[in-house]
């Protein structure tokens, strides 16, 4: 197929862009494969370069022969576009509808997207898990890496090679598989290495209404607990529940079998962003889940098993936010990248169904969602109350949220590890890490408050203490002049401190050499 | 001093608990944990209420609610003990003369010279002519030199020139109380008026020649504008119910040259309820998220902070943008009207938005033009009719204000806190009382302490980082933005003492500490720049000492040892925050942008700001021995005052003293740059 087939009108001169908080700018409307590009032909003027994947939504209104689409963006931005002549804008609305709702992953903008820059680490080999593997492997020797899934046949949404107990086989995983929805057995998630305990996550049981049980899926999940210790094991589907949802797995033989309560569904999906206080719900919800998950963890010494449905969705976001809380690694700028390549992209979050449309879309929704920004959410909420504690700053997080939705680089493209080998994404696209850590993007995504703090750390999560994330829900619709100009003055501040700690130490420094190079101090010493 | 034993504190969000012993002084009522040594003390005077619920198998609750938003909730093991301290707590809670207030009995060592002084910080004289008043056409009246004219207005007042005394008197009969028109905000720049007064005594359909002749005296005074606002900032229905008790507000017919303008401010009566209302919502132990937003809406609180803020913008544009003056009242003028006109001046003018400037704005428009501080905050046992939250109000809309611009306030929320926190703590004279004329009458000044001058004293605390005199210079009138999502819940007031509720480090603080440990960074450079060129220097002359530069142990080289030190992970709280006082403010420059001098140095080192502590003294630096042993002994100093100040950040307290041999460190300069 041609794009050109797609696209009407290519040109259309003395095109008027409003936008909120912005002059407006008149010039060329330019629609390309992947682009709607308004250009005003001056030189240091500001052009406008959207992603058509990046368009949720497009309204037209008429007024005489001028006609105005009305765009809205997945980042959440809306702008109007006035467009002379009536056949110009229905072709343009048209035009634009029918690449932003393209289907076909193999026409997106990254597999023909060149970078500009050098690429210094491929960030597609970044984040392997065999590498985490042997992060794991210098704390501990109980957990193998099995690659009972190499072909993508046991478990379609999890990547080649899992972290598994070491006592379980191959074969114990594989009949597992079979007892977990989506073929999603219990796998590791995350080792603590203050005190040994993990925390794993997998599809639901499948027990039915008979209250099926599964040998091998016990006998997994004793494997992950100490002699007589208790495992905690959280369904995110209700919270309340949840807390008693406890599996007994003391001693060396499995006395308790698991019992997951099937009950009442904390929706994972569908929650439109409109409704800003059913928003704040959720974020709350899953902060409690997670701190819940956290404190079973480091405070009560229990190994946890978190799932939801399918384990894909509020699952992830629970026990990635439960490392946040417990991992100081995961609050830098690559540990944060690791943790969604192993927590989100690995384990099979299914990016291109959920972040398919956003907030304005008018379409039925089908499986779109915004899981992961409901995440990220979370993390700028832990990251409010701890300033100090995260290498990254809030503009990080809306650059990981922009990317999910619509992207130059092929890493949110896909539903799994198998569709993204399919479809050859490392070989076809760059990463969005590859973009990222590079030190001139490296430094503008840098948290200057940022002091390494290897506490766990706690956050309130009191509705009081819940905000309203501006950064990404009124990015558009204020005008953050005043709050930038005060971050400046802030690293400012940081700055100059850090060159006179810098100047001390260095005099410092020359004063000590002084004395030990100048023999005649060393003498009347 | 009564004290009880084995009482237990509990969390007020969380099931956790504190055992301590609870003791009953004079003033206070203070709870000591026996783990810890910590304590917590709650003055009298803040306490609301206190309440004896039923025993229970731990023991007897006792649930103590404070004006400052504090709700402490103890367990007594016995009745008996509880019930005394119930009781003592009853009989203090109320008293009935203002002799009985803390401030008569608080004693911070000075002596009278300094109490003087510190009445005499702010001077409204001084701030009328910084406005640029009198002028030629205002003029300073003395008609309420005894109060006769009006006894809840200042002694000195300020009216247009051609309003002479009878236009006064008459116009005050026909005011609500008196309150006749008088300038409170003169605009310079457009020589436009801020008035205000009382509603007038107009029913449905009585006049005053003298007071039309005040609004044409206001009018005419001001040459930009044909006519004058009048804002009544009721809501239309209260002014029109006012009519029916012979008051109601002003008959544009009757008055030429006004605009009138309602502006829909709530009473006192419905703000008490806003607020009660919010703090239940608050106070709700597991707190839903929609629970918590639907509450906040229903409560109607931030929409009245909206409303008082909508105003002030209302009456900031007349002035500044159509620069008419504007006449501004309610019914009485000393609640919504003192609201209105300081935020409105705020809004205008860049001075009120420094700590000084904030100071005299609140002595200017609260205490002077008599806003009933004594009954709306309930200092003495009254009708609790009267008491409302108006100048928490005023507070927090200052709060909003500083939200959306960071850096047009030199202060920080924690100096509106404390604000807060004294206008109820009784402890010094200025709130006290309803009125100017009964401060007067109590002798305020000869017997009570002045709230600025201790606050002047702990001016670092208070000072906001990002605050940029350059902001306020091209940004001379602010402009808010009033769409709902600007308007925030304030965590910090109305939580200010649930730890829970913090977020666990703060920027602030941080941002604050940082630029402090510059100021000592700055001195320490200086110091050691010094003596470096001093060792350069003995290297061509005899050396009869050792530089013993490492006096201290070798960790001091470490890179690491001067590191900015983060505060630590327990938030500090304004209540504790008093314990955190840099010395070395006055030295380093000023405050304000002492770090700013240096930031462009680059190169040159910390030595650009400090030339008023360079002198040459040739003389002495030949003699040699002495001066070098004083350079040992200041380098030694340097090492150890850094390992300090270090160790101390760890260890989370800052005591005061400790950082000032820092200023020390300057002393060899004079020598040096001689050399």
């Amino acid at each position: 197929m041609e794009f050109a087939e797609l696209i009407k009108t290519p040109r259309v001169d003395g095109v008027i862009l409003h936008r909120p908080f912005m002059p407006t700018v008149e010039g060329t409307l330019c629609l390309t494969g992947h682009h709607l590009i308004l250009s005003s032909r001056q030189d240091n003027a500001e052009e406008l370069w959207l992603l058509h994947s990046n368009i949720d939504s497009i309204e037209k209104r008429f007024v005489g022969s001028l006609g105005s689409i009305i765009v809205k963006c997945k980042d959440l931005r809306v702008i109007q576009l006035d467009i002379p002549g009536m056949e110009e804008c229905f072709n343009i609305a048209s035009s634009v509808e029918a690449l932003s709702t393209l289907d076909i992953l193999s026409l997106m903008y990254p597999f023909f997207y060149r970078p500009m820059f050098e690429v210094i680490e491929d960030g597609w080999n970044s984040f392997l898990p065999e590498d985490a593997f042997k992060d794991l492997e210098t704390m501990t020797d109980e957990w193998r890496l099995s690659d009972v899934n190499k072909d993508c046949t046991v478990c379609p949404s999890y990547p080649p090679l899992v972290a598994v107990p070491k006592d379980v086989d191959d074969d114990t995983l594989r009949k597992v598989a079979t007892f977990r929805h989506s073929g999603r057995f219990p796998v590791l998630s995350y080792y603590h290495k203050k005190n040994g305990m993990v925390m794993m996550r997998a599809g639901q049981p499948l027990t039915g209404t008979n209250g099926r049980r599964c040998k091998e899926d016990e006998k997994l999940i004793n494997a992950t607990l100490r002699p007589g210790k208790r495992g905690y094991i959280i369904d995110t589907r209700t919270i309340n529940l949840a807390q008693q949802a406890k599996a007994r797995g003391g001693g060396f033989e499995s006395e308790g079998y698991v019992e997951s309560i099937k009950s009442n569904i904390l929706q994972e999906s569908l929650i439109k962003l409109v409704e800003a206080s059913n928003w704040q719900t959720h974020v709350k919800e899953i902060l409690t889940t997670a701190c819940l998950a956290a404190q079973c963890i480091d405070r009560e010494g229990a190994s946890v098993l978190v799932h939801g449905t399918e384990g894909t969705d509020s699952t992830l976001q629970v026990t990635s936010l439960a490392q946040i809380i417990l991992d100081p690694a995961c609050r830098t700028i690559r540990g944060f990248q690791g943790l969604v390549e192993r927590e989100w992209l690995q384990a099979g979050h299914p990016f291109h169904h959920r972040c398919a449309q956003s907030a304005f879309s008018n379409s039925k929704p089908r499986q779109e969602a915004p899981v992961f920004l409901l995440f990220l959410d979370c993390v700028w909420q832990i990251l409010r109350q701890f300033p100090c504690s995260f290498e990254f700053s809030e503009s990080f997080l809306v650059l990981v949220f922009d990317h999910a939705y619509a992207s130059q680089f092929g890493t949110f493209l896909g539903n799994s590890t198998a569709e993204r080998a399919k479809l050859s994404l490392p070989e076809k696209t760059v990463s969005l890490w590859s973009w990222v850590n590079r030190p001139q993007e490296l430094e503008r995504l840098t948290n200057p408050l940022y002091e390494a703090n290897s506490l766990v750390i706690w956050p309130s999560v009191a509705p009081q203490s819940l905000l309203l994330w501006e950064g990404v829900f009124l990015r558009w619709n204020r005008s953050s002049k005043c709050l930038d100009e005060a971050y400046e003055e802030m690293v400012h501040i940081i700055e100059y401190n850090k060159e006179l700690q810098n100047k001390v130490n260095s005099l410092r420094r020359q004063l000590a050499q002084l004395e030990t190079e100048d023999p005649l101090l060393q003498t009347l010493e | 001093c009564e004290h009880v034993e084995q009482v237990r504190l509990l969390d007020r969000f969380s099931n956790k608990f504190t055992n301590g012993t609870l003791y009953l002084t004079a003033t206070h009522l203070i709870f000591v944990e026996s783990s810890s040594n910590n304590s917590t003390s709650i003055l009298h005077h803040h306490i609301a209420s206190v309440e004896k619920l039923s025993l229970t198998t731990t023991g007897c609750p006792l649930v103590i609610q404070c004006r400052n938003f504090r709700l402490v909730h103890f367990v007594v093991q016995r009745e008996r003990d509880c019930h005394d301290i119930y009781s003592s707590l009853l009989r203090l809670l109320r008293p009935v003369s203002y002799q009985e207030l803390y401030a008569f009995s608080y004693n911070p060592k000075q002596n009278d010279q300094q109490r003087e002084e510190g009445w005499q910080i702010i001077d409204l004289g001084a701030e009328f002519e910084r406005m640029g008043v009198p002028c030629d056409q205002w003029q300073l009246t003395n008609v309420n030199r005894d109060y006769k004219v009006c006894e809840t207005y200042p002694r000195d007042l300020y009216v247009p020139i051609t309003a002479s005394k009878p236009i006064i008197v008459g116009s005050s009969k026909f005011r609500s109380k008196g309150r006749f028109p008088v300038l409170t905000y003169f605009y310079q720049e457009k020589k436009a008026a801020v008035c205000r007064c009382s509603q007038p005594l107009s029913g449905f359909s009585a006049r005053c020649l003298e007071d039309e002749s005040m609004l044409q005296a206001i009018s005419k005074a001001n040459h930009n504008s044909r006519f004058v606002y009048v804002m009544d900032t009721r809501p239309k229905l209260n002014a029109l119910a006012n009519r029916a008790a012979g008051k109601g507000y002003e008959n544009e017919d009757n008055y030429s040259n006004i605009r009138f303008q309602f502006v829909g401010i709530e009473n006192i009566h419905v703000m008490r309820t806003s607020l009660q209302k919010l703090l239940e919502v608050i106070g709700t132990r597991s707190l839903s998220m929609s629970d918590h937003l639907v509450g906040l809406e229903s409560c109607g609180w931030l929409r009245h902070i909206k409303a008082v803020i909508d105003a002030a913008i209302f009456l900031s544009k007349a002035v500044t943008v159509e620069g008419a003056s504007v006449l501004v009242h309610c019914s009485d003028g000393w609640d919504r009207t003192s609201q209105v006109c300081s935020l409105g001046a705020l809004l205008m003018d860049p001075y009120y938005r420094t700590i000084k400037g904030f100071m005299v704005l609140i002595e200017k428009d609260w205490i002077s033009f008599g806003h009933k501080f004594a009954d709306r905050c309930d200092q003495l046992d009254g009708d609790p009719k009267e008491v409302s939250p108006i100048f928490t109000q005023f507070l927090e809309g200052v709060w909003q204000l500083t939200e959306q611009f960071p850096q047009a306030f030199e202060f920080s929320e924690w100096f509106l806190l404390q604000i807060h926190e004294h206008v109820h703590s009784c402890q010094y004279g200025n709130f006290l009382g309803n009125n100017q004329r009964q401060r007067e009458d109590l002798r305020m000044r000869e017997r009570t302490h002045s709230l600025w001058a201790y606050l002047m004293s702990e001016k670092q605390n208070y000072l906001n980082p990002f605050y940029s005199l350059a902001y306020s210079e091209t940004h001379p009138v602010l402009e808010p933005s009033t769409l709902p999502y600007h308007f925030k819940f304030w965590r910090n007031m109305y939580h200010q003492f649930d730890r829970s509720m913090h977020p666990r480090q703060s920027i602030l603080k941080t941002v604050l500490t940082l630029r402090e440990n510059s100021r000592e960074a700055e001195g320490t450079l200086q110091a050691l720049e010094n003596v470096s060129l001093y060792t350069l220097m003995i290297y061509e002359g005899p050396m009869e000492q050792s530089l013993d530069v490492h006096a201290a142990p070798p960790t001091r080289c470490d890179p690491h040892s001067l590191q900015l030190q983060h505060p630590p992970a327990t938030s500090r709280f304004p209540h504790s925050w008093g314990a955190y006082k840099p010395q070395r403010s006055a030295a380093a420059g000023g405050g304000g942008r002492a770090g700013g001098g240096g930031r462009g140095g680059g190169g040159g080192g910390g030595g650009g700001g400090r030339g008023g502590h360079r002198e040459h003294r040739h003389g002495e630096e030949s003699g040699g021995e002495q001066w070098q042993r004083e350079q040992e002994a200041e380098l030694r100093r340097a090492g150890r005052d850094t390992q300090q100040r270090v160790g101390q950040r760890g260890a989370s307290c800052c005591q005061p003293g400790v950082w000032s041999g820092a200023h020390d460190l300057l002393r060899p300069n004079r020598g040096i740059v001689g050399y």
